[in-house]
């Protein structure tokens, strides 16, 4: 059952491939998101389960990560059928395709326990949402594609070196090598500490690239700018919190063989870094797509900064992806809507959101207040966790930084939505009747489910994820039997 | 034996690095890509049956040396003839320039690759190493040649020369998997192999756009989005 998870998906993208209409393939997403729900929840009431010989397995993180995922993925494919009937003039047998490959493969690596195979799966997510970015065929999103083509293999290449790295410690101390994640936590004292640290380094850099961790988050707003917005909310959403799982991966290893204050050290710098690049880039930003990447930059900076804090910080951290996911769906999804009945993402062009498309306006400026961590939403329940983690442990400096990014990035973010949201409908050069888009239903429900569910997120955090987030931390640090 | 056959492989492997560095005509750097790709491949069985088996005093049983035949055919086909071959006909369709310009000139990058060599060499040494790899080159020319791929990604101004700069990284990450014929099982192998080719063709296809929107199909002309 566990493998359906991988190969529903598969099988679906297959059926998208050599599906010739048109107008019925966009259904074939929410369709298999449906079922791939069902599986997921199915699997997860299960409990701990492997095959493979171990290459498999369902682990208190993987639990975490996939009931995400799967409902990530669902709410963003109800959007899929109405956007692309709006896009007749392109075939969408290529996106619907990879998107559910991209599916199949994020399913993987959340499985994955041979780095081997977390690698190659992570790697193939890569190839198979490159295509999605380029769905708009112009001279823009080519541009954007090359470099997150190119960008995001060299990213992955280093964390392969990184995990050959990792499995070269094992033969250093004199045991057979192996990928395995279980075995290397199992015999993670021997691990030699100088090729751990080196792995770890590698590690960082090349997960951290998928992530889009500062520096090498330059991909992701050209990518996020040019993709359409239900591909930039699955990047957003669910592919960089896959990544983070990788790195999470490792984190565990650090952990476990003793060798987490130089882990921790760089995770606080990165994480730091991230969101101070973010806060800078956002403070003048001109596009609202670009912006929203921006975003994903300071928040994937706040995954990591939790995990180097740890203890309360690293459990907000794990919180923090299932909000940020949500709420970058509805933001990426809402973004789309606004691009859409205006003809650009360019903030001066774009006024009078509010009157315009208010549906889509308001769920946008909703959204904003959610993932800038104002009250009653999930956002700040996650990172009000992080920031007092941060002051529990003695992080004084870092938390005070934390906090003063995240105003900044307030004031970056808000300076330019609040300003597309007010003002009069009619005014701005796109605005005069570029397209006659309107609000309409069937792309405005998933950003409320998602703004609905960010929201009871905020004022009531349902047993099932506050166990799965205290089982996954618990995992974490939990030394195996040797 | 294994010995005497994988060092000096590795050290064809590294001259051709210099090679790729300094070269400017494109078929020509696409054929030095393919020999390197081919010798990694033939040196995949030489590396298996000269750290695995022989460690262990053991032969090779049947099945392992069908395994390990069909893996070396597979990567050399792929590394050696398939992706070269895509590569060929995707800059004859594109109709680019034969010849490769480098951002910084032909001179800088030999010497940054020089440079790159020899801290690569001094970095493997600071390392710890198994008992069994102490005299051997895997480790500095794993990390030479991701060096020098890496120097070809960044200095060359056109998509088809940064695509040959990833293949070399990777060829770089390749020799190093030579010390973990264990832990990288044939299943892996092959799905990394199999992703790089995937890669490369994704990225021809990307390219083939480029070329047809811009002239020369260089990446200067990918500059439009910045802030």
């Amino acid at each position: 059952m566990m493998l359906l998870l991988f190969l529903l998906p598969l099988a679906a993208a297959g059926l998208a491939f050599v599906m010739p209409s048109n107008r019925w393939r966009p259904w074939v997403l929410p369709v298999t998101g449906l079922a791939h729900m069902v599986v997921a929840g199915w699997v997860l009431a299960q409990g701990d389960q492997w095959a493979l010989d171990r290459w498999i397995a369902v682990d208190p993180l993987s639990r975490l990560f996939i009931g995400f995922i799967s409902v990530l993925f669902f709410v963003c494919s109800l959007y899929a059928p109405a956007y692309l009937r709006l896009r007749t003039e392109r075939d969408n047998r290529v996106l619907c395709g990879c998107l559910l490959l991209a599916l199949a493969m994020m399913s993987l690596v959340t499985l994955a326990h041979h780095l081997g195979l977390m690698w190659v799966a992570m790697e193939a997510t890569t190839l198979a949402t490159a295509p999605c970015i380029y769905f708009n065929h112009n001279p823009r999103s080519l541009e954007a594609t090359w470099k997150y083509l190119v960008i995001g293999s060299v990213g992955i290449a280093l964390a392969l070196l990184g995990s050959f790295f990792l499995a070269y410690s094992m033969v250093q101390a004199g045991s057979e090598s192996t990928l395995l994640v279980d075995e290397l936590v199992r015999q993670s004292h021997k691990l030699s500490p100088s090729w751990l640290h080196a792995a770890f380094v590698l590690l960082l850099i090349g997960y951290g690239t998928k992530m889009g961790l500062a520096p090498m988050h330059t991909w992701k707003p050209d990518a996020y700018g040019e993709a359409p917005g239900l591909v930039g909310a699955l990047l957003a959403g669910g592919l960089t919190s896959c990544a983070f799982l990788c790195v999470l991966r490792f984190y565990h290893l650090a952990h476990i063989a003793h060798d987490d204050q130089y882990l921790h050290g760089m995770l606080i710098f990165m994480g730091l870094l991230s969101m101070g690049a973010a806060a800078l880039f956002m403070s003048n930003q001109r596009d609202i797509k670009r912006l929203l990447a921006y975003s994903s930059v300071e928040h994937m900076g706040m995954l990591v900064f939790g995990m180097g804090v740890g203890g309360a910080a690293a459990a907000g951290s794990l919180l923090h992806v299932v909000h940020n996911g949500l709420c970058k769906a509805a933001l990426f999804l809402a973004a789309a809507n606004i691009h859409r009945a205006y003809g650009t993402s360019a903030a001066d062009q774009i006024q009078g959101v509010l009157k315009r498309v208010p549906w889509s306006g308001w769920l946008m400026l909703i959204s904003f207040f959610a993932i800038t961590g104002s009250p009653l939403f999930g956002p700040f329940v996650s990172e009000y966790q992080i920031l007092c983690g941060a002051f529990a442990t003695g992080h004084a400096v870092s938390g005070a930084l934390f906090f003063v990014l995240l105003l900044l990035v307030f004031w970056g973010i808000g300076n330019t939505l609040i300003r597309c949201s007010l003002g009069p409908a009619e005014s701005g050069e796109h605005a005069a009747g570029a397209n006659e888009y309107r609000d309409n239903l069937p792309m405005v429900i998933p950003v409320v489910i998602c703004v609905l569910l960010v929201f009871v997120l905020g004022v009531y955090t349902p047993p099932f994820l506050s166990t799965g987030v205290a089982n996954a931390l618990q995992f974490l640090q939990q030394i195996p039997d040797r | 034996m294994s010995n005497l056959l994988l060092d000096p492989g590795l050290v064809i492997a590294l001259l051709l690095n210099f090679y790729i560095l300094t070269v400017t005509s494109l078929k020509e750097v696409i054929y030095a890509v393919a020999l390197q790709g081919a010798l990694l491949g033939l040196l995949y069985p030489v590396a298996h049956t000269g750290f695995s088996m022989a460690d262990r005093a053991g032969s090779l049983d049947a099945v392992t040396g069908v395994r390990l035949l069909g893996l070396t055919v597979a990567i050399v086909a792929i590394k050696g003839w398939l992706i070269p071959r895509f590569l060929l006909r995707a800059m004859r369709v594109a109709d680019v320039r034969s010849s490769l310009t480098s951002t910084i000139g032909v001179i800088p990058p030999l010497l940054m690759g020089g440079i790159g060599t020899a801290l690569a060499i001094v970095f493997a040494r600071s390392l710890p190493m198994a008992e069994q790899h102490v005299s051997h080159l895997p480790i500095p020319a794993a990390l030479a040649t991701a060096v020098c791929g890496f120097l070809v990604l960044c200095t060359r101004r056109e998509a088809l020369g940064q695509v040959l700069g990833y293949i070399v990284l990777e060829n770089g990450i390749f020799i190093f998997g030579l010390l973990l014929i264990e832990a990288v099982p044939i299943m892996v192998e092959l799905g990394i192999v199999l992703d790089l080719f995937v890669g490369v063709f994704v990225m021809g296809i990307i390219f083939n756009h480029v070329s047809r929107a811009f002239p020369e199909a260089s990446v200067e002309h990918l500059s439009n989005l910045k802030e």
